[in-house]
């Protein structure tokens, strides 16, 4: 197993184009690290430049102790899954496993002992003289991650591996790549679009966003203390609620004022202390759909209550999602179940926002204004 | 087209009724020549509709297979034609995977100019082709006739390998390079097996370009013992009186391998010709 680590890694198509702007970080030996963001945002051009199947433009990419930008994919030593699986149609499952390990020339005996291993670990023992076309969906997916696990790279490689999978089956093989990263401890480098994989499958989460790396963090971290505007509102589910407006009053009183509405949230100490400097500036609050709470008993302690339009209600059983809107501004509440008016242009509600869970960004570059977590301040 | 019904019997006897027509249409001459091969004397036109004529005999068989050059011919033919057939192949499924997958300069030009080489019909080629042929000493020779076959057959060829490599996901190239294939074994390893319908067909039309060819054959061989099949045949027909029943004979005798490639081939056919279908 080894580390990767990429400096300044750069890739510009030879129309122009710069599909990734200097990507700088190191996924740990063992680690599981993803690459997540909305599409075009040059995670799977990373990838397959760690994999050798594109040109670096400039930069340096190590895998282990060796620089490896001027290596064939078959020197490289990683393995790699691609989202449409890529199994050769015209070889058994078994051969489509040994393929890789027949061309690097290993003794007959020990490729049926490891491809007999990872057809155990994966399940498909009984499908192994079939043809990939003869198989299911799910099958087909864990042949081309047994594929990758015969060869016992230093690097494993995930391409959106789960994305041609229904939704009952993504979860399931979600759940069983995370075993085998459990179970085998190696290096594994996971591209996906759903913010979901990144948060279930990372330990650490690489966001990318028009070929720049906008954070890396551990998913959790990631979730309560994004970096940007970006960040916040991709990842989580519902999004994040971003409301623009100014920082108000003066000294310890501080607040945020929406725009156009008469919506004010008063600061907390540790909020008012952080964002005195920008008093008077266009600044956008953010906050969680979980943070906001029908106003009443159950809304936490030092939360500030303000009245929304209820303009949908979706109930979902184990919670209640609420689409609310104030002059320009939307939001969604995710909210317990109870009683809720039935919703239309003149059903008010109260909501309260939790605001010790405020998120700040500057209006102008995105950036986060309380990074630091509120708790480390007190 | 409507999927066909079995609970509609009417339709059902509509469409039998028009492939047996067409069936007929099909096999009808072919039961007229296997008639006048076996007819005694040269008697093309005759009131009989038998299949077997009147004193039915293999004469006509035993007089081509062992008193004309006719074998010899056979040979010359399958020599030149499994030649092409190779080069063609070759040179068509590397032609077409370099065309597809790899972006260089002229790859425009050249695909557009193999198109432009189809527009011209044999006819006009053949004076230039002659002085080409007289030029490089290659008249009267099997390698002219491979060389103009070859170039005839090519562009076709390498068009349709680049059509049915454009098929074949790239992800697979890739995913064999990073299990440890050179760029080349990736291409013999995965993608060639991947492409034996496209093979066939190539194999197919560069054996046919080849075997039924008879205009350029006409031009670049003289001496009889250098003739095609073609050819051959066509010396049974002299300008006083036509052998038929040689000529019958031989007509079957060489359709015999193409149909037997046929059969073999036709598995793989199928599937190449669906396919070129959807590709258009």
């Amino acid at each position: 197993m080894a580390r990767v680590r990429l400096d300044t890694v750069r890739k510009v198509y030879p129309n122009g184009f710069e599909a990734v702007h200097g990507a700088s970080f190191e996924v740990q030996d063992g680690e599981f690290v993803v690459f997540v963001g909305p599409s075009g945002c040059g995670k799977s051009t990373l990838l397959r430049m760690i994999a050798g199947l594109e040109e670096i433009t400039s930069g340096t990419l190590h895998i282990g102790d060796r620089v490896v930008n001027d290596l064939a994919p078959k020197d490289r030593d990683v393995a790699m899954v691609f989202q449409n699986y890529a199994l050769y149609p015209h070889l058994t499952v078994y051969d489509n496993m040994a393929f890789g390990l027949k061309i690097r020339k290993f003794p007959k005996a020990e490729i049926d002992e490891r491809v007999r291993e990872a057809a155990r670990i994966l399940g498909v023992e009984q499908v192994l003289d079939r043809k990939p076309k003869l198989l299911s969906g799910g099958q087909r997916q864990r042949v081309a991650v047994g594929r990758a696990i015969v060869r016992k790279p230093e690097v494993f490689l995930f391409d959106e591996p789960l994305s041609n999978l229904d939704a009952k089956l993504r979860v399931q093989m979600r759940t069983e790549i995370s075993r085998l990263h459990s179970q085998l401890g190696a290096t594994m480098i996971y591209v996906t679009h759903d913010q979901v994989e990144a948060m279930t499958m990372g330990d650490r989460i690489v966001v990318l966003k028009d070929g720049e790396v906008q954070q890396i963090d551990t998913p959790l971290h990631l979730y309560d203390h994004p970096a940007n505007q970006f960040v916040a509102g991709f990842i989580g589910s519902p999004a994040m609620n971003f409301l623009s407006g100014r920082i108000d009053g003066s000294g310890d009183a501080l607040s945020f004022v929406a725009d156009e509405t008469a919506l004010s949230v008063p600061l907390g100490a540790s909020d008012a202390s952080l964002l005195r400097a920008h008093a008077g500036q266009a600044i956008t609050l953010g906050i969680r759909p979980e943070d906001l709470y029908v106003a009443g008993p159950t809304a936490p302690n030092g939360s500030a209550t303000s009245r929304w339009t209820l303009d949908v209600v979706e109930p979902m059983g184990n919670e209640i999602v609420l689409y609310v809107s104030s002059g320009p501004h939307t939001a969604v509440a995710r909210v317990a179940p109870q009683p809720i008016p039935e919703p239309g242009t003149d059903t008010d509600i109260d909501l309260a926002l939790d605001t010790s869970k405020l998120h700040f960004f500057d209006q102008e570059t995105e950036a986060a204004l309380t990074e630091t977590p509120t708790a480390d301040l007190a | 087209m409507a999927k066909p019904n079995s609970t509609n019997l009417g339709g059902m006897i509509w469409a039998y009724a028009v492939l047996a027509v067409f069936a007929f249409i099909s096999v009808y001459p072919i039961t007229r020549i296997i008639t006048v091969s076996l007819r005694p004397g040269d008697r093309l036109l005759s009131t009989s509709l038998d299949f077997i004529p009147d004193g039915a005999t293999l004469d006509n068989y035993r007089v081509l297979l062992f008193e004309t050059p006719f074998l010899r011919w056979l040979f010359n033919s399958l020599l030149v034609s499994v030649v092409v057939t190779i080069t063609g192949v070759a040179l068509a499924s590397t032609a077409g995977y370099a065309l597809s997958r790899y972006k260089f300069r002229g790859r425009n030009s050249m695909l557009g100019g193999l198109l432009i080489t189809q527009m011209f019909p044999a006819t006009m080629l053949l004076l230039p082709l002659y002085v080409v042929l007289i030029n490089l000493r290659l008249l009267d020779s099997y390698l002219g006739l491979v060389v103009i076959y070859s170039a005839t057959a090519l562009p076709f060829c390498v068009w349709q390998m680049k059509g049915y490599y454009d098929t074949i996901p790239p992800a697979l190239e890739e995913a064999a390079r990073i299990d440890g294939c050179t760029p080349w074994q990736a291409f013999y390893r995965v993608i060639f097996p991947l492409a034996a319908p496209a093979l066939v067909i190539t194999a197919l039309f560069s054996f046919m370009t080849a075997w039924n060819e008879y205009v350029v054959a006409n031009v670049v061989l003289q001496d009889t013992a250098m003739f095609t099949l073609p050819l051959g045949l066509k010396m049974f027909q002299n300008d006083m009186s036509t052998q038929w029943g040689l000529y019958a004979a031989g007509a079957l005798l060489v359709s015999i391998p193409v149909v037997g490639l046929f059969l073999i081939l036709s598995r793989y056919l199928i599937s190449g010709l669906t396919l070129g279908a959807v590709k258009g």
